[in-house]
């Protein structure tokens, strides 16, 4: 399996290597969850190009032989069925079905986006909130929070969740793996790891409205210790209380990131009983509440 | 917004404002202009196609004709011109999406975003509920019948009424050019974004009943064709003997019933949520929007294998036509087609790995997603070795099939790739997923429906198409393409995401304008299909093919005249070969003359259709606007349409003995005068529709 993809990598390498280099998507992963998804990418691909190769192959050649203008070539009208190769074209694709099966099933529960990533350091938590159009990004333990900039050490696991008081949107770190919808009155959860140290650019990947193409995020990897600076820096920032959330949570574009110092204790859980017993439209993130103006 | 009760009753929520003019007058941008030029482009051609019908006094035989017809290949014909319309319009927009992406890198380009959503939502509605379904419809009805030795289909009236309905959701969507807004939601429309709290326009409201309107007429379509298919088989041709094509339009039709009431269900629910204050799909009072994923996708899924599997019927029949050889693996073929069918309603779920389900149903789902690819890939190989020991002819239909088996099989490789969640996570939602579904669509679907068109033209014409500019479109759609789709590959990869309407990320730029170009070929390759349907009329009479088989066709839609009788056959055929046709051609037994006629009986014209579709339009109307008299009334008028109809005795007409006779032996005398065509030559003017097989 290893050489195969390894093949297909080569075979690639003209498209890749462009896309690679530029250092924007899970192609050049900085952690184990983007490095899982890259070499399974390379390898499903090359189990599949041992069907589709052939077709390649042979398309032209039978196009060429049996071309009307050669008369010479055998011609049997009536020819319309063969055991033998009935049993190839059915044979060959179940088999290699059932290989990326087998492998589906085992990738799909050690990729589960829900499995703490096993490490000796324990995770971090962070709890995301997606606003209309940025990330609100509550650091639990830490009390302190963030808008469109998350940081957490290098190296250490990182447990995100989730959830949305809009409508539903899609976490992502490209780099480190993802993604994950964020859904109203609901929660999820990913696992992520950053390897090496690093800014990586964070995303909303489902259409939520005008802004949408702007809602990024920075994520920034860094050293234990660094990590402990910036939570002591951020700590000295204003609170983060009901009435900055509701101002917070209304339909507008954040661009530079916004930093508080401590916040409202349980926000994320009020966040999800408020979305489930108050109408969207008398919420502040909806299109009416902005009609209604202030 | 006017405030004033008279107003509001009469008008609802219209007023000015909804117009484009207004918007370009109050904001004049390149947004704002290309959104007035559009709706003009929608008046300008309503109103010409007005004023010419007009010119040429052709409003009776138009309404005669056409309108009221419930002849099966007319009502076909009419499917397939709603679908090139729309394919024009949504290539249109494509092809304005691409040029807006690559303008769009670290600046603002010439749409807003709020016109770019609309653009995507439209493109991707069109494209698959007024492009994709009505033209496969239509080549449905026009080829079925006539394939399984049916004179019509089983429900004539309902033929027409499915016709109207699709049709007046294709009039909403293209009304919402013209007044209002259309929805930003994406073909999917997911809530709570459509829900009233985020999009409370006319938009998402105009989106639910031009595709509820769409999918009544489906499911009506669907029990039409599978009862006919059922029922109407010609004596001899059992089960096995059925051409694959048709086989492929039961299962269609099969899905059709099943499938399209998940999405009828959907949108009706939304609309009691965003009309009635209902809480279905919303974030709170119980409602939960993962319910409309999973209604949708139950009616999506197999949505993509109603549109798909008609076009895998038209490349067997392509494949073993243009090879001159039966089609190999038949038992296989339908198999595998019965085995797709029924797969599809199991997958649904890989549309949306990322929602946080477990690992074990998100491995189930992916492991049946991928079994789907063992049939598929079967079939493939089956059209390869069609060819094998044949003898191959490089026509347009064939060329396109070709284009297809080697395109389509990349597309499923990004398909298995997709199929596998861990890497699902990776590039759902991106530009990977939007040159996957486009990699299986276009040469799938769309050059499938391409093929059928250059195929069966003759037959319903009479005349072939101009083969050079078919050759041409040919190269067009399959370079552009490849040079379309393969960049959008690489942004995916390269975590650019669908539905962004600028970007901050220069290193996408080169990519971006590769995909443009290949955009502005595409748009050449409609070019060129437009100018062979011109010179094609022009030269009509070099190519005339009435013989009626014009590529030595195996199968009964090939052994009567071109155009065909409205009666189809002037006597039933009696079926001994699953090529029928061949068989007949092979034991002397075409175009004889039977020992004697009878009469037949054909359903009349009859107005309720045109009628259900004006009124069907102006309720859709009504109800996105808030005019409530008008909802009732058109509800009412519709009603009373059906009801009206069901008291009238009078529906059938008779074509008496001696006239079927006299036409069929008027034919069968034409076609002694006619010399045999070698396959040399069949796409010259020695090609009359006589063929001489092939040695």
């Amino acid at each position: 399996m290893r050489y195969l993809s390894a093949c297909c990598l080569i075979a690639a390498t003209p498209l890749l290597s462009s896309c690679g280099s530029q250092e924007l998507g899970f192609l050049s992963p900085a952690g184990p969850i983007a490095e899982a998804q890259r070499s399974h990418f390379f390898s499903i691909a090359g189990w599949t190009l041992l069907v589709i190769v052939p077709l390649f192959i042979a398309v032209p050649i039978a196009l060429w032989k049996y071309r009307l203008g050669k008369k010479d070539a055998v011609y049997r009208p009536e020819w319309d069925f063969s055991w033998l190769l009935e049993g190839l074209i059915w044979g060959l694709p179940v088999v290699i079905v059932a290989i990326l099966s087998w492998n589906v099933w085992k990738l799909s529960h050690k990729l589960d986006p829900y499995k703490p990533i096993a490490s000796d350091k324990p995770a971090l938590h962070i709890q995301v909130v997606s606003l209309d159009w940025k990330w609100l990004f509550i650091y639990p333990e830490q009390h302190i929070a963030s808008v469109n900039h998350v940081v957490f050490p290098v190296d250490r696991p990182v447990r995100f969740e989730l959830t949305s008081e809009t409508v539903m949107q899609s976490f992502m770190i490209p780099r480190l793996g993802g993604q994950i919808y964020t859904m109203p009155g609901m929660t999820t959860q990913l696992h992520l790891l950053a390897a090496e140290p690093g800014i990586y650019r964070g995303l909303n990947t489902q259409y939520n409205g005008e802004s949408f193409a702007k809602q990024k995020f920075t994520a920034k990897a860094v050293s234990d210790s660094e990590f402990d600076n910036w939570v002591s820096q951020v700590e000295s920032s204003p609170q983060l209380d009901m009435g900055r959330y509701n101002q917070l949570s209304k339909r507008s574009v954040v661009d530079e990131p916004i930093f508080f110092g401590s916040v409202e204790p349980d926000l994320f859980s009020q966040i999800i009983t408020r979305v489930k017993t108050t109408p969207a439209a008398s919420l502040p993130g909806s299109v009416t509440a902005i009609n209604e103006g202030d | 917004m006017t405030g004033e009760p008279f107003n509001d009753f009469w008008l609802g929520k219209l007023s000015v404002d909804s117009l484009p003019y207004v918007e370009l007058l109050r904001e004049p941008n390149s947004s704002t202009i290309i959104g007035a030029f559009a709706a003009s482009v929608v008046i300008f051609g309503a109103l010409a196609l007005l004023v010419l019908i007009t010119l040429f006094g052709k409003w009776r035989p138009f309404w005669r004709e056409w309108l009221t017809t419930l002849d099966a290949k007319k009502i076909g014909v009419m499917y397939i011109v709603l679908a090139l319309v729309m394919l024009l319009r949504a290539v249109i927009e494509a092809v304005l999406m691409r040029a807006q992406q690559m303008l769009a890198v670290n600046q603002d380009g010439p749409l807003s975003p709020e016109h770019f959503g609309e653009l995507f939502t439209t493109h991707g509605s069109i494209m698959i509920f007024f492009m994709a379904m009505p033209f496969l419809t239509g080549v449905i009805n026009i080829v079925m019948p006539l394939q399984i030795g049916a004179r019509d289909v089983r429900f004539p009236l309902l033929n027409a009424i499915s016709l109207a309905l699709t049709a007046a959701g294709g009039v909403l969507i293209m009304i919402s050019l013209v007044i209002g807004e259309f929805s930003t939601g994406g073909w999917t429309g997911y809530p709570p974004f459509t829900e009233i709290a985020f999009n409370p326009g006319v938009g998402v409201d105009y989106w639910i009943w031009a595709v509820t309107l769409s999918s009544i007429g489906n499911t009506l379509s669907g029990i039409n064709f599978s009862v006919t298919i059922y029922k109407m088989r010609a004596p001899g041709m059992t089960w096995f003997r059925m051409p694959l094509f048709s086989w492929t339009a039961l299962c269609t039709s099969i899905l059709m019933i099943f499938a399209m009431m998940p999405l009828t269900v959907a949108t009706l629910m939304l609309a009691l949520d965003r009309y009635a204050g209902f809480h279905f799909f919303t974030s709170a009072m119980g409602g939960n929007m993962m319910n409309y994923a999973n209604l949708f996708w139950l009616f999506g899924h197999p949505e993509v294998y109603i549109v798909i599997l008609p076009a895998f019927g038209v490349f067997s029949e392509v494949f073993s036509t243009f090879s001159g050889k039966r089609l190999y693996g038949y038992h296989s073929l339908v198999f595998a087609t019965m085995v797709i069918a029924v797969l599809s309603f199991g997958v649904w779920l890989h549309h949306f790995f990322t929602m946080g389900q477990s690992a074990n149903l998100n491995a189930v789902f992916g492991i049946a997603t991928m079994l789907i690819g063992v049939p598929t890939g079967v079939k493939v190989y089956d059209w390869l070795l069609t060819m094998i020991r044949g003898r191959v002819r490089l026509t347009t239909p064939m060329l396109f099939s070709i284009m297809f088996a080697i395109t389509f099989v990349i597309g499923g490789l990004s398909g298995v790739i997709l199929a596998n969640p861990p890497v699902d996570f990776a590039v759902h939602n991106s530009l990977f997923l939007v040159a996957h579904f486009h990699n299986m669509l276009i040469p799938g679907t769309l050059f499938g429906m391409f093929a059928a068109y250059n195929l069966w033209f003759p037959k319903v014409f009479g005349f072939r198409l101009s083969e050079k500019w078919g050759r041409v479109s040919v190269w067009f759609w399959s370079f552009g393409f490849y040079i379309t789709f393969m960049p959008l590959y690489a942004l995916g990869l390269m975590g650019a995401m669908r539905r962004t309407v600028q970007w901050f990320e220069p290193q996408y730029l080169p990519w971006l304008i590769v995909a443009f170009v290949g955009a502005s070929l595409i748009i050449c390759g409609v070019g060129s299909q437009i100018i062979q349907l011109y010179v094609s009329i022009r030269n009509r009479r070099q190519l005339r093919v009435s013989g009626g088989d014009p590529w030595d066709g195996r199968t009964l839609e090939w052994s009567v005249s071109a155009p065909p009788p409205e009666y189809n056959f002037a006597v039933v055929p009696e079926v001994h070969d699953r090529d029928a046709f061949t068989w007949m051609k092979q034991h002397g037994t075409a175009y004889s003359a039977p020992r004697h006629y009878q009469d037949i009986h054909l359903p009349k014209n009859s107005m309720v259709a045109p009628v259900i579709c004006a009124l069907a339009a102006a309720m859709g109307f009504a109800l996105t606007w808030h005019i409530w008299w008008l909802v009732i009334t058109s509800f009412i008028g519709i009603w009373a349409a059906v009801i009206a109809r069901s008291f009238s005795r009078d529906t059938e007409k008779t074509i008496p003995a001696s006239q079927v006779q006299e036409e069929h032996e008027s034919w069968l005398s034409r076609v002694k005068g006619l010399s045999p065509v070698e396959r040399a030559f069949e796409t010259t003017p020695a090609n009359q529709g006589l063929a001489e097989g092939v040695q």
